[in-house]
C-alpha cells in the first residue's frame, strides 16, 4: 500500500515522542546554574564556560546572578558557618524543580579545612544529587558532573529534596 | 627599604624612664610597654614622634604563661617611612585602653582581636565580632579552642 505524498512528507518531517520526554529533553538541556563560586572551584567553575570547554553545547552556560532565574546551584568551594544561612536561603529562593552539585573536595566533605568555620559537607545545608570531586575538580570534571545530572533529568529521576520528601513520607 | 629610626628608643626612654623596655628584634624597634603606661606613650608616639597610622593590632596567646596574651601594636611615620612596633602583656581578665581614639584606623583590628581572642578594648567605639556571627561561642585562635571542626555526621 503506497503513502500518499502529504503522509510522505509527514514520515520525513516529524517525530514522534511523549510530553513528558519532551518535557525532560527541554529541562536538561537548558539547566541554567546559579552562580555560588566560594574559591578556588570557582575559578574552574569559570572556566567551563569559555571556549575551550565550552558548556554552551549543552545547555548550561547561562550562570544566573538571580537565584530566582536558576534550576541548578554549584556550589563551588568552601562553605564557612556564616555562609551557610545565606546558602540555604538563596536554595530556597530557587524556583523548583531544582538541582544542586557539590563541586570539589570542601564543599562535598570539608576537604582540608577540618576547623570550626568550615561546614563539613554542603549536604548539612542542602541536599546535594550530583558531588564531583577533585581539589578542585577540573573543567571536565565539573562538565561530567552536569551530563550525569543530566541524564538523570532524562531518566525522570526526580531533585534529591523531593527524593528525601517520599523518603519521609513512606512510613 | 631600612628605613627605621633606632634613635625613637632613647627618646621614648628619656621621655618615660623606667616604663619601657627594649626588645631584641631583626626588623624594627621593638619595645614592651606595661599596660597602665600603653595609652601615654601611644599618645606621644602620634603627637610628638609623628607615627600617624597604626598599621595593626595583633594578639599572641602564650597559653601557660600568666599574663597570657600580648597585644602587639605597628605604628608607621610616613615622612621617614619609619616603623615601631609596640608590646604590652594582658592577663585574662584584664582589659586593654583602646587607641581608636588616637588613630580610627584601630578600629578594625582591634575588633578583630576581641573576635578571635576576647581582649576586650575599652573605650572601643564599637566593639562587636567582626568575622564571625554574633551568636557564635568562644574565640577561636584561642590556645584553648578546640582545634579540629565539629563533625555533625
Amino acid at each position: 500500500m503506497g503513502l500518499n505524498p502529504a503522509q510522505k512528507e509527514a514520515e520525513k518531517s516529524l517525530l514522534l515522542t511523549t510530553v513528558e520526554k519532551m518535557g525532560r529533553w527541554a529541562q536538561k538541556s537548558s539547566v541554567w546554574p546559579a552562580t555560588f563560586g566560594l574559591a578556588c572551584c570557582a575559578i574552574e567553575m569559570m572556566s567551563v564556560t569559555n571556549s575551550r570547554y565550552d558548556l554552551a553545547r549543552f545547555g548550561a552556560e547561562v550562570f544566573r546572578a538571580s537565584p530566582r532565574q536558576a534550576d541548578l546551584m554549584i556550589v563551588a568551594g568552601r562553605v564557612s558557618q556564616k555562609m551557610a544561612p545565606v546558602l540555604r536561603t538563596i536554595w530556597e529562593q530557587m524556583p523548583e524543580p531544582k538541582w544542586v552539585i557539590s563541586m570539589g573536595a570542601c564543599a562535598s566533605s570539608g576537604g582540608v579545612f577540618d576547623n570550626y568555620a568550615i561546614i563539613q559537607g554542603v549536604d548539612h545545608v542542602v541536599p546535594v544529587d550530583i558531588y564531583v570531586p577533585g581539589c578542585p575538580p577540573n573543567p571536565e570534571a565539573l562538565m561530567f558532573g552536569i551530563l550525569k545530572l543530566q541524564e538523570q533529568i532524562m531518566k525522570g529521576i526526580p531533585p534529591k529534596y523531593q527524593r528525601l520528601a517520599m523518603e519521609a513520607q513512606t512510613p | 627599604m631600612n628605613q627605621n629610626d633606632p634613635e625613637i628608643v632613647e627618646r621614648l626612654q628619656s621621655q618615660f624612664p623606667d616604663a619601657l623596655q627594649s626588645v631584641a628584634a631583626i626588623d624594627q624597634p621593638t619595645l614592651q610597654v606595661g599596660l597602665p603606661d600603653l595609652l601615654r606613650v601611644m599618645t606621644f608616639l602620634r603627637d610628638e614622634q609623628k607615627y600617624k597610622m597604626c598599621l595593626d593590632v595583633l594578639v599572641v596567646d602564650y597559653l601557660p604563661t600568666h599574663p597570657r596574651f600580648e597585644v602587639v601594636y605597628h605604628l608607621y611615620e610616613p615622612w621617614k617611612h619609619a616603623r615601631i612596633r609596640i608590646k604590652t602583656r594582658v592577663a585574662i581578665n584584664q582589659s586593654v585602653p583602646s587607641v581608636t581614639p588616637l588613630w580610627p584606623g584601630a578600629n578594625w583590628p582591634e575588633r578583630e582581636a576581641y573576635d578571635l581572642f576576647g581582649i576586650v578594648f575599652e573605650g572601643h567605639p564599637d566593639l562587636r565580632r567582626i568575622y564571625l556571627p554574633d551568636d557564635w561561642d568562644g574565640h577561636p585562635l584561642r590556645k584553648d579552642y578546640p582545634m579540629t571542626g565539629t563533625r555533625i555526621d
